[in-house]
């Protein structure tokens, strides 16, 4: 097996060696004196690391260089969607007309209002919906912000009794908390046979549901195919039908969650349109609704004006999920992404995020219980210990899956291919499961040994928690 | 173009695939009924890298050229081309949330870095790995006050001079947890802290103050609005930014319970309002914190190592019982803004705070000599920014400063509000005399 995907590594025995901006190694303190303020308005003093540029520089190569990103080999976590995100949507994003100050009045800021009223329309148009938000600054933002669409929606109509969200057992743990969150009690439905139980549903769903929060494909990728009959059943219970975003590069041009039925989305930019997830963030979590609930967007939205675009509050908004206009960056490079796919390219996308996910499935010794899937499957690692499995993949110079997650299938290893991996890659990754599938469990439990640190001792971190530099000094 | 530039399938690949999956097309894969079925054509056309970066040019040249002069929560500090270079690298870019520690390492001590700064800033033990921006974590703050909080409460009490985009993100957050939220009337563009103690009760969920405030005021008394939410049993909810916090006095010194506020003024140019919200507490509460936490560990080795930790408070593990909903956060905004702190140093920093509020004493007084102008209009020291009376409308001096390539903000019928900091600052002589054209 050849294994092309490795971190480099600097200092496996002594890792201490090389750590500056650790305090011990570089601080500074300094006392505040000589300002222009008085005493009593300021403090005593500062401390923090001090060093050279040129030091400055190596440190966080070197932090780089201890850090695994989608360039470093594949990433297959499961519902996270990470595939090859393209530099030129970062050098767009990088022009001098694009840092404006957010209370630049509309007519001053003409180009950044086209832009985002052009991504507006892309998105509507990917989703099947009637308009737009931008604001939400990451997807469980925008979940957060359709419900309070869904809450604003139901209190115009005088409807005050509705005081559930339903969620399927499979949902991303984003749905209940967004939900909780915006106030609502958490109703969670079991699956049959990895999909809405259409029974459990009927008796979940009534005069006290403000919305049932769902993601097709679900986060096994299988698709749910009664989404028509699910529809039909939350509607006419008088509730919104929310569509989690999470894996929509399954659908692209081919099905829209507005087509399905859905009336109220978020789409994760940073996953289906290849920007950067940064580590965790920024991402971006436009929402997207059909007409009905069009006026009770958050405020500002960005309309066309005679002759130009201009920022309105929708007559009955929810008002701001975001101190000013969400993470503006983002959305630059999501609309430079989807405009260099096109229709095409987006067909591609899905065609081949599948095509992936059933290939490398279709090389794996372990077994995947709910099928057919779409763009991501759940294999088990069965009677091992899926995050053993794991860390030994990680030796094998790979990023692992998603592990022990969705709790429905045993010892789960949720992976997600993306369509950027070529079938040599897929390959790769196949020997590398399967390898580690058939390791002595003693192995398995000793991983990772090639890897910037050996096994971490999660249950010490949590137990005696260091937080800061300052804590460990003590 | 036949399809996306990033698949990288060869016709035999596919064709190979296909075969072992055991389909004769692409399409069979995808288990969907007819009815639900996509058979129309998405109106988006496929363009080529040059073709978008003209179009992107293009569109965004359309932003008129102005010298901005803005502030009120978001900053324009010089971020120097270290942190681009650095940050840019493509694995911090392209990473994702530290799921697997141990590929990991760089990003989570940068995290821990970060979070280190931020304790060193605010004198509180526990800082976490970032927010969406200020309003949001403010937002947090509220639903965390109500966790935390001994006795029963829900209204957090903000000075006027909030702005109302951040009163309105903080309602939404409040609204689940049936939070209401009272402005309380200002003094000299300050906390007047008797109509506080007239305002706080044991109803008082928390007690929000900024130091500085919007306006630019730098307040005068933080330890007697501690005091006002401490003797209601409520928290003190300080927002801040990190430029500030390190000159004026430390949080935890006037009792702060919870610091919030958008610590995105380093590492990030002004970008439409994208942020970093900052979010700080006291270690008793730490079980409560929303968003991620970076901790230190040892790994199997015995050597130092970092980690994710106390995840079951997320909204991964912990679901509707979280506390929070947020998973995407400003991971790699933080990164930046640590790198920015870092490159500056305690001493590059405390000079660039005591620069700004040289700078905003320094401008007013121009201004003030303005005839139809006076500036200050609060009574206070301030950092950075200021508001000015001017007798002709606020709205026509902002759109004659316009016109000669200046933006400023209009925050009442004849009140203006100018930011200064090292990025305008060359400006300066220039916009002053265009204030002094337009204000008489």
């Amino acid at each position: 097996m050849t294994i092309h995907y490795d971190q480099a590594r600097w200092s496996d025995a002594e890792d201490d060696i090389y750590e500056p901006l650790l305090p011990e190694k570089s601080q500074q303190t300094v006392a505040v004196e000589d300002s222009p303020l008085p005493d009593d308005l300021t403090r005593d003093s500062v401390t923090l690391p001090d060093l050279s540029e040129p030091e400055l520089s190596r440190h966080y190569v070197r932090l780089s260089q201890h850090t695994y990103g989608v360039e470093s080999g594949p990433y297959p976590l499961g519902s996270c969607t990470m595939k090859y995100n393209p530099p030129f949507a970062e050098e767009v994003a990088s022009v001098d007309d694009a840092f404006v100050h957010p209370d630049r009045s509309a007519a001053s800021t003409q180009g950044t209002l086209a832009l985002l009223y052009r991504l507006q329309e892309y998105l509507a148009e990917i989703g099947g919906m009637d308009a737009v938000t931008l604001q939400p600054p990451a997807g469980a933002a925008g979940e957060f912000t359709g419900i309070r669409i869904a809450a604003a929606y139901h209190e115009a109509n005088g409807d005050h009794e509705r005081t559930e969200v339903v969620v399927p057992d499979t949902a991303h743990g984003t749905n209940p908390a967004s939900a909780a969150v915006a106030g609502y009690d958490v109703v969670e439905i079991p699956s049959e046979d990895g999909r809405v139980d259409l029974d459990a549903l009927e008796a979940a769903v009534g005069d006290t549901t403000a919305a049932f929060m769902l993601t097709n494909p679900n986060t096994l990728g299988v698709f749910e195919r009664d989404i028509e009959a699910i529809a039909e059943i939350v509607h006419d219970a008088g509730a919104p039908l929310y569509y989690d975003g999470a894996n929509l590069n399954a659908l692209l041009g081919r099905v829209r969650p507005g087509d399905m039925g859905f009336d109220i989305m978020h789409y994760n930019v940073h996953k289906t349109f290849g920007t950067p997830h940064g580590g965790g963030g920024p991402g971006a979590g436009p929402v997207g609704v059909v007409s009905d609930l069009v006026e009770f967007l958050p405020d500002p939205h960005v309309r066309q004006s005679d002759g130009g675009f201009e920022l309105y509050t929708p007559e009955r908004s929810i008002g701001k999920v975001h101190g000013f206009s969400g993470n503006w960056l983002v959305l630059i490079k999501a609309y430079a992404y989807i405009a260099r796919l096109g229709e095409e390219g987006l067909l591609d996308t899905s065609a081949k995020a599948v095509l992936n996910a059933n290939y490398l499935a279709s090389q794996l010794d372990l077994d995947v219980p709910y099928e057919p899937f779409h763009h991501e499957f759940v294999a088990s690692a069965d009677d091992l210990d899926a995050s053993d499995l794991a860390k030994r993949m990680l030796d094998l110079g790979v990023h692992p899956p998603t592990t022990k997650w969705p709790d429905i299938v045993d010892e789960a290893l949720m992976t997600e291919p993306t369509e950027s991996e070529s079938k040599r890659t897929l390959d790769q990754l196949a020997d590398a499961f399967n390898t580690a599938a058939d390791e002595d469990e003693e192995i398995l439990e000793s991983a990772p040994n090639r890897t910037t640190a050996r096994r971490i001792d999660q249950t010490s971190a949590a137990r005696n928690p260091r937080l800061s530099w300052q804590a460990l000094d003590d | 173009m036949t399809g996306s530039p990033y698949v990288p399938h060869s016709a035999e690949e596919t064709a190979a695939m296909l075969e072992a999956v055991g389909v004769d097309d692409v399409t069979e894969l995808f288990d969907v009924p007819d009815p639900v079925r996509f058979e129309g054509d998405l109106d988006i056309d496929a363009r080529s890298e040059p073709e978008i970066r003209t179009e992107i040019d293009a569109l965004l040249s359309r932003n008129d050229d102005l010298t901005e002069f803005l502030g009120r929560g978001h900053y324009d500090h010089y971020v120097p081309s270290v942190v681009d270079r650095i940050s840019a690298r493509s694995e911090f870019l392209t990473s994702y949330t530290q799921y697997q520690p141990e590929v990991a390492q760089g990003f989570l001590q940068a995290l821990f870095e970060y979070q280190s700064m931020l304790v060193e800033l605010t004198g509180l033990p526990v800082a976490n790995a970032s927010m969406y921006d200020a309003a949001t974590a403010l937002g947090e703050a509220a639903l965390f006050a109500s966790r935390v909080r001994e006795t029963s409460g829900s209204t957090v009490l903000v000075p006027e001079y909030v702005r109302d985009e951040r009163v309105s993100v903080l309602e939404n957050y409040g609204a689940g947890a049936d939070i209401t939220v009272e402005r309380v009337p200002s003094a000299k563009g300050t906390v007047d802290t008797s109509a506080l103690m007239g305002a706080a009760n044991e109803d008082t969920l928390a007690v929000y103050a900024e130091n500085p405030t919007t306006r630019g005021t730098i307040e005068p008394d933080l330890d007697a609005i501690g005091d006002v939410a401490h003797d209601n049993d409520a928290l003190f909810v300080l927002g801040s930014d990190p430029v500030a916090l390190s000159l004026l006095e430390r949080p935890s010194d006037v009792g702060a319970d919870v610091v919030v506020g958008d610590a995105s003024v380093l590492g990030m140019p002004t970008s439409y309002g994208m942020g970093l919200g900052m979010f700080a507490t006291r270690e008793d509460f730490l079980r409560q914190v929303p968003g991620r936490l970076v901790g230190a560990s040892e790994d199997d080795a015995g050597f130092r190592a970092f980690t994710l930790t106390l995840q079951t408070r997320e909204q991964h593990i912990r679901r509707e019982r979280a506390t929070s909903n947020i998973c995407t956060n400003q991971a790699w905004v933080a990164l930046r803004t640590a790198m920015h702190v870092a490159a500056l140093g305690p001493e590059g920093l405390l000079e660039t705070a005591n620069r700004m509020v040289s700078l905003a004493s320094d401008v007013a007084e121009r201004l003030d000599e303005i005839i139809g102008v006076r500036a200050p209009v609060d009574d206070r020291h301030h950092f950075r920014e200021f508001v000015a009376h001017t007798d002709q409308p606020a709205r026509a001096i902002v759109d004659d400063l316009a016109a000669q390539g200046f933006a400023i903000h209009a925050v009442g019928e004849h009140e203006v509000q100018v930011c200064v900091t090292e990025t305008n600052e060359g400006s300066i002589d220039d916009f002053i005399a265009a204030f002094r054209e337009v204000a008489q």
